[in-house]
């Protein structure tokens, strides 16, 4: 048969295009024309929103603007990662400070709540029968209160610590109080920075020997060890680095004058008990999650690498938690969002995060509608970037069907 | 277009009759409101004991809410028409800004930029206060200069927290801030000893210590005032008949106070021959029509309130507050009325 006709979806040709008919019967007009005319009513509401908001303001005499921006700022601030004065920084500064503790608390949150919601939620499905029901008994009562109450009972359990007189410690250099748990720092040098370079090169290299390892084992069968080339990489080469600098290591204890304790670094009775309050009640809505990833891959698959000679945890590590991620990603973003905004609590227990801050300046200024708004912009980027990267790392793992 | 005409005219029609209301209205668009309602909304705080808290019976008391009474009796005739809406630091200027209420009475200081910025105006100082700090007796702490390095539990957006900050930085030394939303959870914070000090209002202070009790003498009122505080009345700008009514309502009740008219006489002096005393119990001129209100104005805050004296033996004295630079100016304070004539 040759001169058989070719199938035209092997040739990759693109199908005909039909013109466009100004003419009501040609559904790409017609759609064209209903969004037209949608994004026209949507613009004109807002115009109109926008333009009798600014003519109501002004006939109020109430200040608009984002110049209170530039203004010194006045209100003291409790932690931050950034230095302030509140007699020379601007509300600006303040604000990025908000953003700062906000991302502190969420950040370190989503990591310890997914931690903690995996191991919950595979700790669910155990054929231990008390670790099965005491994980169950967790996620059920967690999940039914709410998380206002929570973070309060977390803080007043923490106000329960002993006064900083009588301050519990660790070798003289940890104390924990009610006033927070106060940790030694290390006066950091150049050596330090030196000695964290030599390590994320050491890394680097590391992870270059332990391709060309695999690369010859793929082509010769023989693997060179991998672990004494990381030993001298990891530790070796920063340490080296750092004993040539100088070697300095000074430490700064936390010390009782006065009414509270000097020096190190403080984490907060405040912070802690948001982080625990977050963390415990997005790990019980993440723990149901793996769990129902888990379930959802198909009893064959345990079956089939039980048969392979597998154990049950090498079974779910290898076979079943990379297939069951595809269906516990996508409902794992929306509680990453769901902790970001939760963080914002935060006003009640007194951290100061994004909208403790922007309360107060709104407060001061009187500007309440540019306030808000700038509380709006930050989580709204926030939680979009959290999105962003959650769906690419979806579409990464998706399995390629054929 | 047939439709269309009539609708036109109707319109038109609408436009002269409320035309005609507004001929006949006060001139003041919150008192027409106020009217029209039948009530008058007063923010205050609710949480705050002789200033406004409600008693055991429900009922609202305290200098605030006595003074949203007084105005409410001065604007309506009948001081049980107020409706007490409650507010929180951070919201009391949205709620009136944007109308929610039609006075605020909330213990809120007189500042520049709080009369510049907002929006709104101070129409009286119901209470000449100021900064203090509290502090736990078995801290052995005696005056503020010694705070150095202490942690301070304060409202956020108050002026407390301004001060507080001014006033370490102008003395060289360093405080941690502790920044609660709810009043009660901030006591509680400071009560458990999570801060060293407690600052607001000095007479807020005192009446968190009276309240305590028998555990009053564990807390101390610490002797140094670090800023002026004067708790006003706040109204929108742009109403300046509300405004003027407000201040007069004040100047009725101090007036009444230098005369000797207390809420249990003023009917004996309905026949005086005082002329100041028969403008103000409107028996004579006509200051209640220049205010756009009743004749009988003056008589009805009286009578129902009282005048300044009875509203702060009521309200603060069983604090146990002096009442000092906040009498009337005939015994040394600072009240004083302009004349109502």
């Amino acid at each position: 048969m040759s001169d058989a006709t070719i199938d035209p979806r092997l040739t990759g040709r693109a199908a005909p295009k039909r013109a466009l008919r100004l003419s009501w019967s040609d559904p790409r007009f017609r759609a064209i024309v209903w969004q037209v005319v949608i994004l026209g009513g949507v613009a004109i509401i807002a115009w109109y929103l926008i333009s009798n908001t600014s003519r109501n303001l002004a006939a109020r005499h109430i200040a608009t603007g984002f110049a209170f921006l530039e203004r010194t700022a006045g209100i003291p601030i409790g932690e931050s990662l950034i230095s302030y004065n509140p007699a020379a920084d601007t509300y600006g500064r303040a604000l990025v400070i908000g953003v700062l503790n906000t991302l502190k608390v969420s950040v370190i949150g989503i990591i310890l709540a997914t931690i903690l919601g995996t191991l919950v939620g595979i700790g669910r499905l155990s054929k231990n029968w008390l670790m099965a029901r005491l994980t169950a008994f967790y996620v059920e009562t967690i999940r039914d209160l709410p998380l206002l109450l929570q973070l309060l009972f977390w803080y007043t359990v923490l106000q329960g610590l002993p006064a900083p007189r009588n301050a519990m410690s660790i070798g003289g250099a940890v104390w924990l109080s009610n006033r927070g748990l106060k940790l030694p720092t290390l006066d950091w040098e150049f050596a330090h920075t030196a000695a964290v370079i030599a390590f994320l090169i050491g890394c680097a290299g590391t992870w270059l020997w332990n391709r060309h390892a695999r690369l010859r084992q793929e082509a010769t069968g023989d693997r060179p060890p991998v672990w004494p080339v990381a030993l001298c990489l990891l530790i070796g080469l920063p340490v080296v680095v750092w004993l040539m600098s100088g070697a300095p290591f000074q430490w700064d204890i936390p010390a009782l004058r006065g009414f509270n304790f000097q020096g190190g670094t403080n984490v907060s009775p405040e912070y802690f008990a948001l982080l625990l309050g977050l963390v415990t009640y997005t790990a019980g809505y993440i723990a149901e999650i793996v769990r129902s990833g888990i379930q959802a891959v198909p009893w064959g698959q345990w079956e089939a690498a039980g048969a392979l000679g597998l154990k049950r945890g090498a079974i779910l590590r290898r076979i079943v938690l990379p297939q069951a991620l595809r269906v516990i990603i996508p409902p794992m973003t929306s509680q990453y969002l769901n902790l970001t905004k939760n963080s914002s609590l935060a006003v009640a227990i007194g951290y100061q995060d994004l909208v403790s801050i922007a309360n107060t300046t709104l407060n001061q200024t009187g500007q309440a509608i540019e306030g808000i708004a700038v509380i709006m912009a930050v989580y709204l980027t926030i939680s979009l970037s959290i999105s962003l990267f959650m769906n690419w790392y979806n579409a990464h793992i998706a399995l390629v069907e054929r | 277009m047939r439709g269309m005409s009539w609708a036109v005219a109707l319109m038109a029609l609408g436009c002269l009759a409320t035309a005609g209301a507004h001929a006949q209205g006060s001139g003041s668009a919150t008192l027409d409101a106020a009217k029209a309602r039948g009530q008058v909304l007063c923010g205050m705080a609710g949480t705050v004991p002789g200033f406004s808290l409600p008693d055991s019976q429900g009922v609202m008391r305290g200098l605030d809410a006595d003074t949203c009474r007084a105005v409410t009796a001065a604007a309506l005739g009948d001081a049980n028409k107020v409706k007490f809406v409650p507010t929180t630091t951070q919201n009391r200027f949205t709620a009136l800004q944007s109308g929610e209420v039609d006075v605020l009475s909330r213990s809120t200081t007189w500042t520049l930029s709080r009369e510049g910025n907002l929006g709104l105006e101070f129409a009286w100082v119901n209470f000449y206060d100021g900064t203090g700090f509290l502090v736990k007796t078995a801290s052995g702490v005696k005056a503020a200069k010694e705070l150095d390095g202490a942690t301070v539990c304060v409202a956020p957006g108050s002026t407390t927290e301004l001060a507080v900050a001014d006033y370490f930085r102008l003395k060289n030394m360093k405080f941690t801030p502790i920044l609660i939303q709810d009043l009660a959870e901030i006591q509680g914070a400071f009560m458990s000893g999570r801060c060293d000090a407690y600052s607001t209002d000095a007479s807020a202070l005192a009446t968190f210590r009276f309240s305590q009790g028998p555990r009053a003498a564990d807390l101390l009122l610490l002797p140094d005032i670090i800023s002026k505080d004067p708790l006003g009345v706040m109204v929108r700008k742009g109403d300046d008949k509300w405004y003027d009514l407000i201040r007069w309502t004040f100047a009725a009740m101090i007036t009444a106070e230098e005369k000797g008219i207390s809420s249990q006489n003023v009917d004996t002096f309905m026949d005086s021959k005082d002329p100041d005393i028969r403008r103000l119990l409107g028996i004579e001129g006509d200051m209640g029509k220049a205010l756009g209100i009743d004749p009988k104005w003056a008589y009805n805050v009286i009578k129902q309130v009282g005048n300044l004296g009875e509203v702060w033996d009521r309200d603060i004295t069983p604090m146990g507050l002096p009442r000092g630079i906040n009498n009337i100016w005939t015994k040394g304070g600072l009240q004083y009325a302009p004349p109502i004539r």
